[in-house]
């Protein structure tokens, strides 16, 4: 029942408990991932043997190696990074251009394309992978059969990694940036026409101002969601694996504690994101599209 | 004036085109010719059905294929009868800073990667950990239980990682609900029970379908946490294209696993989307 309508005692103190349950649910996790990040044994696991620091500052000579020490690791959080920034900037280029294609273009069969837009969210993460993977080797494949050429970058790798989570980030960029656009009002441009602004002009100091937080916006979302991305990199990563795919395979083998010292490295990382994020100009409406 | 329409027209079509074309359908259709064909020789293929065909004789694969379907559905249920008393106390019963904290507080766990969350589960449930020696030192059990590869491990992991996708879209259903029907149905003498049924479901019924929707999507293709909290005994389809396609290597075979689970997502989000009344363009711009 609603606020303003009387509520029995028992059902205020048991939407106050669901309400504790539910969050200790979602943090748990959390938490027990941080707080075994300075246990001080080799495996992220009880009893507590006390706080260290190892997991992070380890190096190779004490037997435990940290974090900061683990090549293998900061190599892939690297190769997360330097996705995550192609995925963005390239979702959120074609997901303005398709915002405008949207938003002010008519042309025929306009109604299909924006509903196939939708389509990559739909579609399972595995199989935008398998489909990509097997498309870019038919490729690859005909240009080694036809003109002996061998184009290195169809094959599993980082390039078909950023194209895999381009293929459905860019949907949610489009959305975000649309809903944005989509309450633009246009006479603003029509004054700055006819006071004699060039379409550049006007493009660049009214329209796409307006539109900046969502730009940030999905470019955060697009950032955040390539750096979560699992499914669709695990079948198109080749040698270099991203860090979800390279803590799979530790978690995998038994993982020891430097798992959770990278994940709560992430967590602080994206908590500062957020925190950002939200202290932002307030005019950045949550977007709720992710 | 009508060229230079025509050439911005093209402009923004090329990379729309270029997305949906080269990422999104020629890679389907390289897909579906896949799945249609078997090898005969090296190097030689013809077309064939034998890759739905072992599916349909091979009891591991229907198996594996159902188990996904109704664990999803199951794990979409349970995110649903969660998420919603929070949705309302968010959207109905907390005014101000708190709402909002509360919303965020939503959001926050899914900042970090699925990876990590799960990881968290692991040490929460594994036999060396916490909540097994929790229990053992409760005076429970008299020694640690194994608390992972367990259906229900499964489910719990499936419904962690999706919740989110189910509150969002929630809250933003329940709060275009106005307070006054509520109201007036009370003093018309409904009861908590009836104006739920006759007005809440109703008006949220968009916001709802949405979130399973997405949920049931996502809880399907997941291939992480049923990997990993399910140890071997997962049998999750997404698994088998793993195997068939990165293990043997056997392309053919996974592409028809492929279809058959894009078949399978596509019939119950048209069936979910018939049985509530909406439109797919409208329900996945709410979630």
């Amino acid at each position: 029942m609603i606020a303003s309508l009387p509520r029995p005692l028992w059902l205020r103190a048991s939407t106050v408990v669901y309400g504790v349950a539910f969050f200790a649910f979602l943090f748990l996790p959390l938490l027990i991932v941080a707080v075994f990040a300075f246990n001080d044994a080799p495996y992220p696991a009880p009893p507590w043997r006390g706080f260290t620091l190892d997991w992070f500052l380890g190096h190779d000579g004490s037997g435990r190696t940290g974090l900061f020490a683990d090549s293998a690791m900061l190599g892939s959080l690297w190769t997360s990074v330097i996705v995550a920034c192609w995925v963005t900037l390239l979702s959120v280029l074609v997901g303005t251009a398709n915002a405008f294609l949207i938003e002010r273009t008519q042309f025929h069969g306009k109604q299909a394309l924006s509903l196939l837009m939708l389509a990559p969210l739909v579609i399972p993460g595995v199989i935008l992978g398998i489909s990509i993977l097997a498309f870019a080797s038919r490729i690859a494949n005909l240009a080694d059969d036809l003109w002996g050429l061998e184009l290195e970058f169809l094959r599993p790798g980082l390039p078909l990694v950023v194209l895999g989570q381009f293929s459905y980030i860019v949907s949610i960029a489009t959305l975000t940036i649309t809903a944005r656009l989509k309450r633009f009002d246009v006479t603003l441009e029509e004054a700055a026409y006819n006071l004699g602004a060039s379409r550049a002009a006007v493009l660049w100091t009214i329209t796409l101002p307006y539109l900046k937080p969502a730009l940030i916006g999905s470019a955060a979302i697009s950032f955040l969601m390539s750096f979560e991305n699992f499914n669709t990199t695990l079948m198109l990563v080749g040698s270099d694996s991203p860090l979800t795919v390279m803590m799979y395979g530790r978690m995998r083998e038994g993982a020891t504690p430097v798992l959770n010292a990278v994940s709560l490295l992430l967590m602080v990382a994206s908590a500062v994101l957020a925190l950002t994020m939200m202290r932002g100009p307030k005019a950045g409406e949550p977007d709720h599209a992710n | 004036m009508k060229t230079q329409a025509r050439l911005m027209l093209l402009l923004l079509l090329a990379p729309a085109l270029l997305w949906l074309i080269g990422l999104i359908v020629l890679p389907h259709v390289e897909l579906s010719i896949l799945s249609l064909r078997a090898r005969v020789a090296p190097r030689v293929y013809e077309p064939s059905l034998a890759q739905f065909r072992t599916f349909y004789e091979e009891p591991l694969y229907w198996h594996t294929f159902m188990r996904t379907a109704l664990m999803s559905i199951l794990a979409t249920g349970i995110t649903l009868l969660m998420a919603f008393p929070i949705a309302w106390t968010i959207a109905k019963l907390v005014r101000g800073k708190s709402k909002s904290m509360l919303f965020v507080m939503c959001l926050i766990p899914f900042w970090v990667s699925e990876t990590v969350r799960t990881l968290g589960w692991m040490i929460l449930l594994r036999e060396s950990g916490v909540l097994p020696a929790f229990l053992v030192w409760l005076g429970v059990t008299p020694a640690p239980v194994e608390m992972l590869y367990h259906d229900a491990t499964i489910l719990v992991g499936l419904v962690y990682t999706s919740m989110l996708f189910m509150v969002i879209p929630l809250i933003s259903a329940l709060e275009s609900l106005d307070d006054s029907l509520i109201e007036a149905a009370y003093d018309l003498g409904g009861n908590g029970w009836s104006i739920l049924r006759q007005i809440v479901i109703p008006h949220a019924a968009p916001g709802i379908v949405a979130g399973c929707i997405v949920v049931f999507m996502l809880t399907l293709g997941n291939y992480l946490t049923p990997t990993l909290l399910g140890g071997k005994n997962s049998q999750w389809f997404t698994e088998q294209i793993y195997t068939q396609f990165i293990t043997r290597f056997n392309w053919e075979q996974g592409a028809a696993f492929g279809f058959l689970l894009l078949g399978l997502s596509t019939a119950i989000v048209w069936a979910g989307l018939r049985l509530s009344g909406q439109k797919f363009g409208e329900v996945m711009q709410r979630s």
